[in-house]
């Protein structure tokens, strides 16, 4: 049982109605804050490409020109960051993983997202299919500006957003699960906002 | 990349505050007891948790401002539209309960062993993880050079200012005002830029390490201008807080 802060009230509450929306220890924002670990990387579009990998190999990869030209629909989201904003009705573009990997023909586990800069991060294969995750290259109707993650960013809005990793250049599948960037470092192995799993062990 | 994950769970606790110094008009440091603080590293984290008597929580993340080995300090600066923060810059008193958990963060951190030259960029309240890591440097007896740049609307609104005019060897502070300076002023004035970079910065042949912390728009423009002056990437620690919506 926590001890009560004396004189602590509390500004920022869930509007009313919308307490369900909220997850525990988050408060909602109207801005977009950024954060990253390091520099924010300016790949060129001719440079870039998607990569699905498997064992090390290279299974599929989508030029720029190739992905853009792969179906892609309108996702309106709430997301959570573990720093603890929430936003609500996020509107993005994306690419659903789901085609990405049919594309691909191939099943794992498990996936390592990897990105310019370095930055990566572990998920189950089931929170990437099935409708839930996408590579978003428009945010609000405009292309992705780089320090949100841009040109394409991955989306997986029912995880920590730390999981939406930024500057996403494929995904590796794996056989077992394997702490990415922040999870080295502390952070969850799976990051559930509504179970709270912000760091190891939550 | 370095294995120096936080293992186990991070359990909350009730720390005692020990103390609360003014910093500037609308920062405070505040000194914290934990019954059982396993330690930290110079440019770590920790949260804190508040809860209302309807038992509403409101949790933050906070910088934390001491070396390792010393009291553990906070510093907190009260934004206008916080939830947090002016509760802990107005209420909070010497003898009252925090709950905090920590130390959290394990790659924006500094390792005394570490024997790269030290490029340290503050903006306003980002100086704090960075004066964790000047306050480590000198307690460990380190003889790294390290060149601090600090970005603040004016000078009062300078954190430590006192204390970072009294490292000396091998410690260069320079400062920059970006909304007005004093009569006389002879530091840099205005935001930062390429060529005040290339001025504070050590060069990229010196292999620097960098640190940079602040509002995003000034790690945006900091850590762009380092690598731009052929930092690589993964010697550019950065930290962001966002300058709105924050704490």
């Amino acid at each position: 049982m926590s001890p009560i802060s004396r004189g602590f009230r509390g500004r920022r509450r869930a509007p009313a109605g919308q307490e369900g929306r909220l997850p525990p220890g988050q408060y909602l924002t109207e801005d977009f804050p950024v954060l990253s670990a390091g520099p924010t990387p300016h790949t060129p579009l001719a440079d870039w490409t998607f990569s699905i990998t498997q064992g090390g190999a290279t299974e599929q990869s989508w030029s720029w020109q190739e992905f853009r030209a792969v179906p892609s629909e309108d996702v309106t989201a709430d997301i959570h960051c573990v720093t603890r904003w929430s936003k609500f009705d996020t509107r993005w573009r994306g690419v659903s993983v789901d085609t990405l990997l049919d594309q691909a023909g191939q099943d794992a586990p498990y996936v390592l997202a990897f990105c310019d800069g370095g930055y990566t991060t572990n998920l189950p294969i089931e929170d990437v299919t099935g409708g839930k995750a996408w590579v978003a290259f428009d945010y609000d109707g405009q292309p992705l500006e780089p320090e949100h993650g841009g040109p394409a960013r991955l989306l997986v809005p029912h995880l920590y957003f730390w999981k939406s990793a930024k500057w996403v250049r494929g995904l590796a599948l794996r056989d077992h699960d394997a702490p990415g960037f922040w999870e080295t470092y502390g952070y969850h192995m799976y990051g559930d906002p509504w179970k709270e799993q912000r760091y190891a062990g939550d | 990349m370095e294995r120096t994950a936080v293992r186990g769970r991070l359990t909350w606790q009730a720390a005692t505050v020990t103390g609360l110094t003014p910093e500037t008009a609308a920062v405070v440091t505040i000194t914290l007891d934990p019954p059982d603080w396993p330690g930290h590293q110079a440019g770590q984290h920790l949260d804190v948790r508040l809860t209302a008597e309807d038992g509403y929580v409101a949790e933050r993340s906070y910088s934390i401002a001491s070396a390792p080995g010393e009291p553990l300090a906070i510093t907190v600066e009260r934004l206008e539209d916080g939830e947090v923060s002016p509760y802990l810059t107005e209420e909070l008193r010497a003898g009252d309960q925090l709950e905090l958990r920590g130390p959290i963060g394990g790659y924006f951190v500094w390792k005394p062993a570490d024997a790269s030259p030290l490029t340290l960029l503050a903006g306003g309240s980002g100086i704090v993880p960075l004066r964790a890591i000047l306050r480590d440097r000198l307690r460990t007896g380190s003889d790294v050079p390290a060149r601090l740049l600090y970005s603040a609307r004016t000078l009062p609104d300078v954190i430590y200012r006192d204390e970072l005019g009294q490292h000396h060897d091998g410690v260069a502070v320079s400062y920059t005002l970006t909304r007005a300076q004093p009569p006389g002023w002879a530091g840099h004035t205005g935001r930062i830029d390429a060529s005040l970079l290339a001025d504070a910065a050590w060069p990229a042949t010196a292999k620097p390490l960098a640190y940079v912390c602040g509002p995003t728009s000034f790690v945006e423009t900091a850590a762009a201008g380092l690598v731009g002056l052929g930092y690589p990437p993964d010697r550019v620690k950065t930290e962001r807080f966002g300058a709105t919506g924050g704490h």
